[in-house]
């Protein structure tokens, strides 16, 4: 363990992405505390430019709402959908992956035949599709990005299972009389978790990306306040207040840019690859 | 080859008829009446047409005769009617499906053959400032939000600079013709293709300079070493080649998301596609709609996936030999 | 004595920081004359393809010379530029590698892979190249050249892979050819011809060769000269009959003792004792790919193959790769699943056993496994891994890791393993903890699929030693599954040898080796290398 952190912390972005998402993280749980006012209330004159009161650092927007208020607020949003729809993702992800490799045969082709369909489809499209239907809220938005983001969860988990299945150390454990469930749960699947690990982290990132992209064509939950929102609600008003869309941006590439160097840094300490050469 | 080609399009119509069952049923899993979901935005629908519909689709009989009607519909390429346009939804989609085609299409090559490049350069010179300055860049496409970055485009090259035209397909009511139409439409093209295939830019130079690197650790690179090639000819015949069978694999699996940011490219930057139509379905509830745009991108993309199956088996000698 | 063509003066490698160890190759000095083959020869990790790769100017990125010269024509090989050295490879200096499918480039045809030696020197036309790769590939004795030089490498075999790569290698008449464990992945038969192949070209163009192995008997077959590695260092050079009758270091007696005897000794008589396992006619066929529009690929791995095995007898079962095996071990222990046939082991039928029954009854036939790396689990303790067998069946844990103890210790393992992780642990302790694992189950019969395939040859000769100590005081029963002759002689009572999916011959391995019935047999044996030194020298 002390080893993994020496190799993580050697690398320079990693560290940098740990910063800004302590600090994300920070603002969300500590939002209501430093912005008591909604993030929805009018206060100040509408397109107050950034810098102009100390009060409203970063300005207000076309109703006279409080931009930083609205920032703080949208890093729960991005956060609460970004991690949920990523464990909604693995729990359906890795059982599948885990049935499909280790039993091979026709469990195999059904299910992978099921993943494929999934991941042909497009996926934003599909996730719009979803949202629209079901009326956009915050449930509506995780479960549409969960169900587009299981795929490739599937798919990896599938990969490493195929593998380590041929692994003689899973033949030796099949022959001492393990049953499958046994060995499913204590010899394949922790040795898949690295890897997963690895891209749980950029799924977060993904999942943060779409929720952005969704709220911003006005499906994102109508009572939260989120980055895209405030993008989209912007977008019409761009040539005269430039900073209602250019702040919003700016937190979720921060955001997304710190979960991609976690998972970077995360994936050269864990190194599969070197791991598995057993040394 | 042939052979090969009959067995992908099997495939890709046995997806693309359980895309439409995934559209059926997501049509009676929406809450409210299905004849309403199908007319869009509930209630503006007049009575009449809601009960043509409910004709037409059969929605009082069981619900596998209702699949059987849907299904038969779209082999007559009938997709239902937007009751909002006017018009029937396959008419809507075609019309606007060469804009979208050329968008995704231009972003596509501009993605490649500039994210190839960099990916190339910046595994030769691995370590190197100049890997460090593509990397970095690479990484920062790779998180930016489409949309954000096309608005800052807007921003900052069509309203600060005034370079290029930052809304619209061509200029309204120039009505130019011929080549002086095609620069036009090129002018109006270059920012939305560049902010579409910035994003993949980035994903396919990490997967090129990630390739190239890994190939140039094998063993007939070595080889090659021995026989005294230059360099230049090892980097270009025997890795690069080689390096490129992963980028083509995925490239086909990132057509989907392609397609899924024209929607947002063609919002902000006002492209007359079918993703600004879907935008525009969405402020309407014109889900039939929305779901013909859906099924008809999904059919895109098995195209897309099409053609980068047959590339990769021209490329590699050993699944176009074998089989 | 003449001059020698290359000679390597102190030269000194180092590798990177936290390496095993400072230096690669430490204070190594070598000769190479015109017209010999100089084995180096050496266990994994003694620097051997280091030296050899830096004659080439091929070292790894983060390997370097710190001192030291490679003397060719009169100038140092490490003072050149990478232009002149490229000026150099190929034409005066090729070489040839271990793996020749990873070695040709997978995407490009061979004839054009021979040619672009001669384009790399700006040498003939296209069409002259093209030529020239055909009449190569027939010196180096491909079957049908002119189809061989339009296939892609993997439309070759790996014999014929390891030819193309000799005839890249021959393209330019070099004076030096260096081959890195050339033969090492081919099968016994191949690698003799290979071996022979190689010998006749040099002897033809009176090339110098360096010649790197592991293996004496390869060495015993090729070499006139041997300088023998350890550690970086050279610790011994001689001639070839010299270094191999007469060894003067202690390592390279070592090395020469741990290789095993191609004698096999004459089986005591026994008394008849009951077959503890007997299998009738057991069949495996596997179908590959097909679906709608295609046949699948039939592949019969095994066929109707019968055997019996008697306690405290061990069997082996020795063939080339492909020869179907392994497969029968696998079927054997129901880790595949045999078409026909029956495994009655005691009298029971474990062909058929499904679900819980045959979890209950895996106890009693069990494996060790070849690869000791990927035989233990990464994320568990030596202790689990071991105990974890008793305790599926029914055993609790205190006894299970009491039994894992003792176990250990009768493996000649420290007890304190039991809490250690597998990666602290070198491939030979790995294997010995593969073996206690297998004997948890108290079994009736064991398999060992290549046990000891991929150890060292002091390594091996140990775990042999243990097993054979085993077999004696737990009177196991052994099935052993090998390629290596050597290794079969060495520990079985009886073997089968293993042909396209068939039991060809099968018998007492005195008789076996002494008095072949079967032409598969006697080209294997024939093969088997080192083998004439051998009776030379026994008699």
């Amino acid at each position: 363990m002390s080893d993994f952190w020496k190799r993580f912390s050697r690398n320079r972005g990693a560290v940098i992405g740990i910063v800004i998402l302590a600090v994300v993280v920070l603002v969300a749980i500590l939002a209501p505390m430093l912005f008591p006012q909604s993030p929805w209330r009018m206060v100040q004159r509408p397109f107050l430019p950034p810098l102009s009161m100390n009060q409203y650092l970063l300005g207000t927007d076309a109703l006279g709402r409080d931009v930083l208020t609205g920032l703080a607020y949208g890093a729960q949003v991005s956060l609460l959908v970004g991690i949920v729809s990523t464990v909604a993702a693995l729990l359906v992800g890795i059982p599948i992956g885990a049935l499909a490799g280790y039993f091979g045969g026709a469990a195999d082709d059904v299910l992978m035949r099921f993943t494929e369909f999934f991941q042909t489809v497009p996926s934003f499209a599909l996730a719009i599709v979803l949202v629209a239907i079901f009326e956009p809220n915050i449930q509506s938005i995780i479960a549409a990005i969960a169900v587009v983001s299981w795929p490739p969860v599937a798919r990896l988990v599938r990969g490493e299972v195929l593998s380590l299945r041929s692994r003689e150390y899973i033949e030796a454990a099949i022959l001492s009389g393990q049953t499958s469930a046994a060995i499913i749960w204590r010899q394949v699947l922790p040795n898949t978790l690295s890897p997963i690990i690895v891209l749980a982290s950029l799924m977060v990132a993904t999942a943060i990306l779409l929720e952005s992209s969704l709220s911003f064509l006005g499906l994102g939950d109508p009572n939260m306040m989120s980055w895209g929102y405030m993008i989209g609600a912007a977008r019409t008003v761009i040539r005269q207040a430039w900073w209602l869309s250019f702040f919003p941006g700016v937190a979720i590439l921060l955001t997304v840019l710190a979960l991609n160097l976690i998972g970077e840094g995360l994936n050269d300490a864990l190194n599969p690859r070197l791991a598995r050469r057993g040394k | 080859m042939l052979r090969f080609i009959l067995m992908r399009l099997v495939k890709a119509a046995i997806i693309l008829i359980a895309i439409l069952t995934l559209n059926f049923f997501l049509i009676h899993a929406a809450p409210g009446d299905p004849a309403a979901v199908l007319a869009g935005e509930a209630g503006a629908a007049d009575a009449q047409f809601i009960e043509q519909l409910r004709e037409r689709f059969g929605l009082d009989k069981p619900l596998l005769t209702q699949l059987g009607i849907y299904l038969g519909g779209v082999l007559q390429l009938d997709l239902g009617y937007s009751y909002r346009q006017q018009m029937p939804v396959a008419d809507l989609i075609f019309a606007r499906l060469p804009a979208t085609l050329l968008l995704t299409l231009t972003a596509f090559v501009i993605a490649l053959v500039l994210g190839t490049l960099a990916g190339v350069l910046a595994s030769a010179r691995v370590g190197k400032w100049s890997d460090t300055v593509i990397s970095t860049l690479a990484l920062l496409f790779y998180a930016t939000p489409l949309f954000w970055v096309a608005l800052m485009a807007v921003l900052v090259f069509s309203v600060f600079l005034n370079w290029l035209p930052g809304f619209g397909y061509e200029t309204v009511g120039a009505n130019y013709t011929g080549f002086r139409r095609a620069l036009d439409i090129a002018q109006h093209l270059i920012l939305p293709a560049t902010t579409l295939g910035l994003f993949f830019m980035a994903v396919y130079m990490r997967m090129t300079r990630a390739s190239m690197l890994e190939v140039s650790q094998l063993d007939f690179v070595k080889t090659a070493r021995a026989k005294g090639l230059k360099p230049g000819i090892i980097q270009r015949r025997h890795i690069f080649r080689n390096a490129m069978l992963p980028v083509v694999t995925l490239a086909g699996l990132q057509a989907g998301q392609l397609v899924g940011g024209a929607v947002l490219t063609e919002t902000v930057f006002a492209w007359p596609g079918i993703g600004r139509l879907m935008f525009e379905a969405l402020a309407q509830r014109d889900y039939n709609l929305l779901l013909g745009i859906f099924f008809v991108s999904a059919a895109m993309v098995l195209l897309f996936n099409l053609i980068t199956d047959i590339l990769y088996r021209v490329v590699d000698p050993r699944i176009r030999v074998a089989s | 004595m003449t001059e020698p063509v290359l000679s390597i003066e102190n030269l000194t490698i180092a590798l990177p920081e936290g390496a095993d160890r400072a230096f690669a190759v430490d204070g190594v000095n070598l000769q190479l004359f015109a017209g010999e083959i100089l084995c180096i020869v050496g266990e994994s990790g003694s620097g051997k393809s280091m030296a050899a790769n830096a004659m080439m100017g091929l070292l790894p990125d983060l390997v370097r010379p710190v001192d030291g010269r490679i003397v060719y024509g009169k100038v140092d090989l490490l003072d050149k530029t990478e232009a002149e050295l490229m000026d150099l490879r190929g034409r005066k200096l090729a070489m040839i590698f271990q793996e020749p499918m990873s070695a040709l480039n997978p995407l490009m045809r061979v004839e054009d892979q021979i040619a672009e030696v001669y384009e790399a020197h700006r040498l003939l036309s296209p069409k002259t190249r093209a030529a020239r790769a055909v009449e190569l590939l027939t010196e180096v004795g491909i079957p049908d050249p002119a189809k061989a030089a339009k296939a892609y490498p993997f439309q070759l075999s790996g014999g014929q892979r390891q030819r193309v790569m000799i005839a890249m290698a021959l393209a330019l008449e070099p004076e030096i050819l260096i081959a890195d464990e050339p033969t090492t992945a081919l099968d016994v038969t191949t690698q003799a011809q290979i071996l022979k192949l190689i010998r006749d070209l040099q002897r033809k163009r009176g090339m110098a060769v360096m010649f790197i192995t592991h293996d004496f008997g390869v060495v015993a077959e090729i070499a006139d000269r041997v300088a023998v590695m350890q550690l970086g260092k050279i610790v011994e050079t001689g001639t070839a009959d010299a270094v191999l009758d007469n060894p003067q270091h202690a390592y390279t007696r070592k090395l020469i003792a741990a290789i095993p005897r191609l004698a096999a000794g004459q089986a005591p008589v026994r008394k008849e004792k009951t077959p503890v396992l007997e299998v009738e006619s057991l069949s495996k066929t596997y179908r590959t790919g097909g679906g709608l529009f295609s046949k699948p690929r039939v592949v019969e791995a095994v066929k109707d193959v019968s055997l019996q095995l008697a306690e405290g007898e061990t069997l082996g079962i020795v063939g080339e790769s492909g020869s179907g095996k392994s497969s029968v071990g696998r079927c054997l222990v129901r880790l595949m699943e045999p078409d026909q046939g029956t495994v009655r082991l005691a009298g029971r039928d474990m062909a058929h056993l499904k679900g819980e029954r045959l979890r209950a009854a895996r106890g009693s036939i069990q494996m060790i496994f070849q690869d000791p790396y990927a035989s233990l689990n990464p994320r568990a303790k030596i202790g689990r891994i071991i105990a974890e067998g008793p305790m599926a069946h029914g055993v609790a844990r205190r006894e299970a890791y009491e039994r894992a103890a003792r176990l250990l210790e009768l493996v000649g393992l420290d007890v304190s393993a039991i809490d250690r992780y597998p990666h602290e642990f070198s491939g030979g302790q790995r294997q010995r903890v593969g073996i206690a694992r297998a004997l948890a189950l108290e079994p009736r019969v064991i398999i060992a699929d290549e046990a000891v395939s991929a150890l060292d040859v002091s390594i091996q000769a140990q775990v042999l030693d243990l097993l054979a100590d085993l077999k004696e005081r737990l009177d196991l029963a052994l099935i052993f599954i090998t390629h290596d002759l050597r290794v079969a002689a060495q520990i079985c009572d009886r073997i089968a040898v293993m042909h396209r999916g068939e039991f060809v011959e099968t018998g007492p391995a005195h008789d076996i080796f002494n008095r072949p019935r079967n032409a598969y047999t006697r080209t294997l044996i024939e093969a088997i290398p080192g083998r004439e030194k051998e009776l030379a020298t026994v008699g």
